[in-house]
C-alpha cells in the first residue's frame, strides 16, 4: 500500500533527534534510554462502606529493574495477571508508581510534574492492544494522528502538521488520501497501523507495544510485526514489546524478560532465554507452546503446570513460583531469590537455576 | 430455566453403521442491509469416530458459522442455509423438525464455546448449569442432578468440586471456566464435540492443560472432535485432519502431517510462513499481502487470487476446481495445486 515515492518523513525538513538514524543494532555500550529501578505498584484493597480501611494490596508490579538501550527491543512475556501491562502503564505515566524510579535518558520521571513531565512523556509513546477500542470513533484518522502534535505544539509548527500526518501515514503503509476517513472504515490491521502512526508522531525514543498483534489475524499479524521491525531499523527507536505469544516475542526481540506475579524472574538475550532457559517457570512456559509441526507431536517434554498463578494480592512467601514449581524445596519458601547471573549468561531469580533432573511425571 | 417441557427424554436412536458426520455442499448466506454475505460456500466436511478435525481459518473465513450450522444454533434470520446437507449417522439434521433436532443438540453433538464467561449464565451457579442438562434431558431430580454436576466437575479435574458446585462463573479463573464448559459439553456423552476457539482467551500454560483435557475426553469417550481455531500450533499438536477455510470456502483439506509438511494451497503456504516460530528465527516473516475479501463482494475467480503470489490470469477469471485431488485424501481448491505441492509459491 505504501507508495515507493513516499517522502522520508524523517528527512532534512523534520529531522529526528541526532543519533537516532543509525540503524537497528542495539548498542548496549551506550547509556540506556530507560532505566527502571525497584519499580513497585501496589493497588490498595479497601473494605468498609463509609470508612474505607486498606485491608491489603494487589502487588501488580513488585520490584522490577530493567534497562532499555537505544535501538533494542525488549520482549516482556508472562501469563495474564503477571503485571506486564501495569509495567507498561507505569512506564508511560498512566499509573503512579508506589515506589522505585524510572529514569528516561537520565531524567527522573517519578515525582516529576508539569512541564518537566510533559517534555519527558514525549519520548515514550504507546501502542495499545485493541485497535478497535483505542481509536476514537468520532475522530478522523488525521485528527487521531495529529492529536499528539496538538498536545505538544512545539514539535511541528501548525502549518506543517497535515503534511506531517500524511508522512506518518505513508510511513506505516496507509494511503495518505484516507486522512479524512474514520477508524471504523479500516480493518483491524490498518487500525493498528493508525495506532502506530499516532505513537510515532512525536519522534519518541521508546515505543511501548502492549500486545500489539494479539487482536489481529495471523496473516495480518505478520504485516504489523514486519512494520514494527522496519520502523525500528529506519528510526532506531527502542521497543518494549509486551505479548503473551512467545513465538512472536522471540521473533522481534533482542532481549527478553519473563515476568511472574509482578517480578522479572528471568532476563537475558533472546537466545539465552529461549535456548537455555534457567528459571523453571520459563521452561514451563516454553514447553507449553504448541509445536507447529505435527510430525514432532508427542516428542517434546511438555511441562504442564498445575493450577493457576496465585493471587497477586497474597503472593506466596519466598519464591513466588514455588507453589507451582516441581523443584521447590524448603529454602524456596523462606528466602526470596534475587535476580542473578546464571551459567547461561541470563539473569534468573531461582535458587536452583538451570538443568536439574526433569520433573517426575512429565507429560510426554 | 428449569422448565421440563421436553416431552421426550433420552438420546435419539441412530444407525451406528452410518458415517458419524457427513456435511455436503453446505452454504450459508447472511442477509444484511448492505447485501448478501456468502459466509459459507459449498463446504464439505467428514468426521469419523475418535477423529480430530481441525478447521483452520481467519476471522470471517466461515469456520464458526459452519460449526454453528452443524450444531444448529445459527441465528436465522439473518443467516440462511441456502444449500447442503448435514448428515449425522445418515440422518439429515437440516430437514428434521426442530422438536427432533433438539434431541441431537447436546446429546449427540455438543459445543465448547470460546468465551466461557459470556457463554455461562452469570446468575446461576455452575452446578445448576451443569445439572440443568441432566434435568432437561435425563429427567433427573434437582438433588440427583447436583450429584451428577459434582461428578462431571471431578471428571474435568476441578479441585474441590463438591465445595465449588455452588459457586458462580465469575468466581472461577479462565481456565477453570473453560473446564466447566467442557464438563457441560461431555455431560450427556455426545458423539461429536465441537470446540470453537477453546483456548484463544487463555494463557499458554492453561491452554496446554485445556487441550490435554479435550484430548483425554475424546480418548475416553471415543467421540469425534471438531476443533475450530486460527492457531497453527494447536492444530499441529492435536489434529488428525485439517480443513483450511478462506472466504467461506474450504481451500485445502488433508491429513495434518501432510498439510503441514507440504501445503497444497498458496493460502496455507502463506499462513505457515507468516507464523513466527519458537525455533529458528528468520529475519523477516513472510506476510500475505492485502486483506481477506469482504464477504459481500467476493472476487470472481479464486477468492485468494488478489493476495496470491502465484496467481495467473486464469485465477482471476475462473473459480478453481473445488477439490483438486492430490495423493490419497488430500484436496486443494487451486488451479495450480500440484505445482504448489511440489514447488511452493515463490
Amino acid at each position: 500500500m505504501a507508495s515507493t515515492e513516499t517522502p522520508d518523513p524523517w528527512g532534512a525538513a523534520q529531522a529526528a533527534p541526532a543519533g537516532l538514524e543509525t540503524g537497528s543494532q542495539p548498542s548496549p555500550d551506550s547509556d540506556p534510554i530507560l532505566e527502571v529501578n525497584g519499580l513497585v505498584k501496589h493497588f490498595p484493597l479497601r473494605q468498609g462502606i463509609v470508612i474505607k480501611r486498606q485491608v491489603g494490596a494487589v502487588q501488580a508490579v513488585d520490584g522490577v529493574n530493567l534497562q532499555v538501550y537505544p535501538g533494542e527491543t525488549i520482549g516482556v512475556v508472562g501469563e495474564s495477571g503477571c503485571g506486564k501491562s501495569t509495567l507498561a502503564r507505569l512506564l508511560i505515566g498512566l499509573e503512579t508508581p508506589t515506589g522505585g524510579s524510572i529514569q528516561l535518558t537520565g531524567r527522573e520521571m517519578v515525582g516529576s510534574s508539569g512541564a518537566k513531565l510533559k517534555a519527558m512523556r514525549r519520548d515514550v509513546q504507546m501502542i495499545f492492544q485493541d485497535p478497535y477500542t483505542s481509536l476514537n470513533p468520532r475522530m478522523t484518522v488525521g485528527d487521531i494522528i495529529a492529536e499528539p502534535l496538538e498536545i505538544h505544539p512545539d514539535v511541528v509548527p501548525k502549518n506543517k502538521r497535515t503534511e506531517r500526518v500524511r508522512e506518518l501515514m505513508s510511513l506505516v503503509g496507509l494511503a495518505p488520501e484516507h486522512i479524512d476517513r474514520y477508524a471504523h472504515q479500516f480493518s483491524g490491521g490498518q487500525r493498528q497501523r493508525i495506532g502506530i502512526a499516532r505513537g510515532l508522531a512525536l519522534n519518541p525514543k521508546l515505543l511501548i507495544c502492549d500486545e500489539p498483534v494479539s487482536a489481529l489475524d495471523v496473516s495480518v499479524q505478520a504485516q504489523v510485526i514486519n512494520l514494527l521491525q522496519d520502523l525500528q531499523n529506519r528510526l532506531g527507536i527502542s521497543l518494549i514489546f509486551i505479548a503473551h505469544d512467545l513465538s512472536v516475542v522471540r521473533h522481534i526481540s533482542h532481549r527478553v524478560a519473563v515476568m511472574y506475579l509482578g517480578r522479572i524472574v528471568e532476563l537475558g538475550e533472546k537466545e539465552q532465554v529461549y535456548n537455555n532457559p534457567q528459571h523453571p517457570y520459563t521452561k514451563a512456559l516454553l514447553s507449553a507452546v504448541p509445536n507447529p509441526d505435527p510430525s514432532q507431536r508427542g516428542k517434546g517434554n511438555q511441562i504442564v503446570l498445575e493450577g493457576d498463578p496465585p493471587s497477586p494480592a497474597n503472593p506466596p512467601s519466598g519464591c513466588r513460583f514455588r507453589t507451582r514449581c516441581w523443584k521447590a524445596q524448603s529454602v524456596c519458601a523462606e528466602v526470596d531469590p534475587a535476580l542473578e547471573v546464571t551459567s547461561s549468561g541470563a539473569q534468573a531469580a531461582c535458587h536452583f537455576p538451570g538443568e536439574t533432573p526433569s520433573r517426575p511425571g512429565v507429560a510426554a | 430455566m428449569f422448565s421440563k417441557k421436553t416431552e421426550e427424554l433420552g438420546k435419539p436412536e441412530v444407525d451406528e453403521n452410518q458415517p458419524l458426520l457427513r456435511v455436503r455442499d453446505l452454504s450459508v448466506v447472511f442477509r444484511t442491509r448492505e447485501g448478501s454475505a456468502q459466509a459459507v460456500n459449498k463446504v464439505d466436511l467428514d468426521l469419523a469416530r475418535g477423529q480430530t478435525l481441525a478447521i483452520l481459518g481467519e476471522s470471517g473465513s466461515g469456520k464458526s458459522v459452519s460449526a454453528k450450522a452443524i450444531m444448529g444454533i445459527l441465528d436465522m434470520p439473518p443467516a440462511e442455509i441456502t444449500s447442503g446437507t448435514i448428515e449425522f449417522r445418515g440422518k439429515d439434521l437440516l430437514t428434521m423438525p426442530e422438536k427432533e433436532r433438539r434431541l441431537y443438540r447436546g446429546q449427540r453433538i455438543a459445543m465448547v464455546f470460546q468465551d466461557a464467561l459470556s457463554a455461562l449464565n452469570p446468575v446461576y451457579t455452575v452446578g445448576e448449569q451443569i445439572g440443568e442438562l441432566f434435568q432437561v434431558h435425563r429427567g433427573l431430580s434437582r438433588k440427583d442432578s447436583k450429584k451428577k454436576a459434582i461428578e462431571m466437575m471431578d471428571r474435568v479435574r476441578i479441585p474441590g468440586a463438591a465445595a465449588r458446585v455452588g459457586d458462580y462463573p465469575h468466581q472461577f479463573s479462565g481456565g477453570m471456566r473453560q473446564r466447566i464448559m467442557i464438563a457441560m459439553a461431555i455431560a450427556l456423552d455426545p458423539d461429536i464435540i465441537i470446540a470453537d476457539e477453546p483456548t484463544t482467551a487463555l494463557d499458554v500454560t492453561v491452554q496446554a492443560q485445556i487441550m490435554e483435557l479435550l484430548a483425554e475426553m475424546r480418548r475416553e469417550t471415543g467421540s469425534g472432535l471438531i476443533l475450530i481455531t486460527h492457531d497453527l500450533g494447536v492444530v499441529a499438536e492435536t489434529a488428525d485432519v485439517i480443513s483450511v477455510m478462506y472466504a467461506g470456502r474450504t481451500v485445502e483439506h488433508g491429513p495434518a502431517v501432510d498439510v503441514f509438511a507440504n501445503p497444497a494451497h498458496p493460502y496455507t503456504v502463506g499462513l505457515m510462513e507468516s507464523m513466527p516460530r519458537l525455533t529458528g528465527a528468520g529475519d523477516r516473516l513472510y506476510a500475505i499481502p492485502g486483506l481477506p475479501p469482504s464477504l459481500l463482494n467476493i472476487p470472481a475467480g479464486c477468492p485468494f487470487a488478489p493476495r496470491c503470489p502465484r496467481a495467473e490470469d486464469i485465477c482471476r477469471q475462473d473459480p478453481p476446481p473445488p477439490a483438486v485431488q492430490l495423493d490419497g485424501i488430500r484436496y486443494a481448491a487451486c488451479h495450480f495445486a500440484e505445482e504448489v505441492v511440489s514447488h511452493g509459491i515463490h
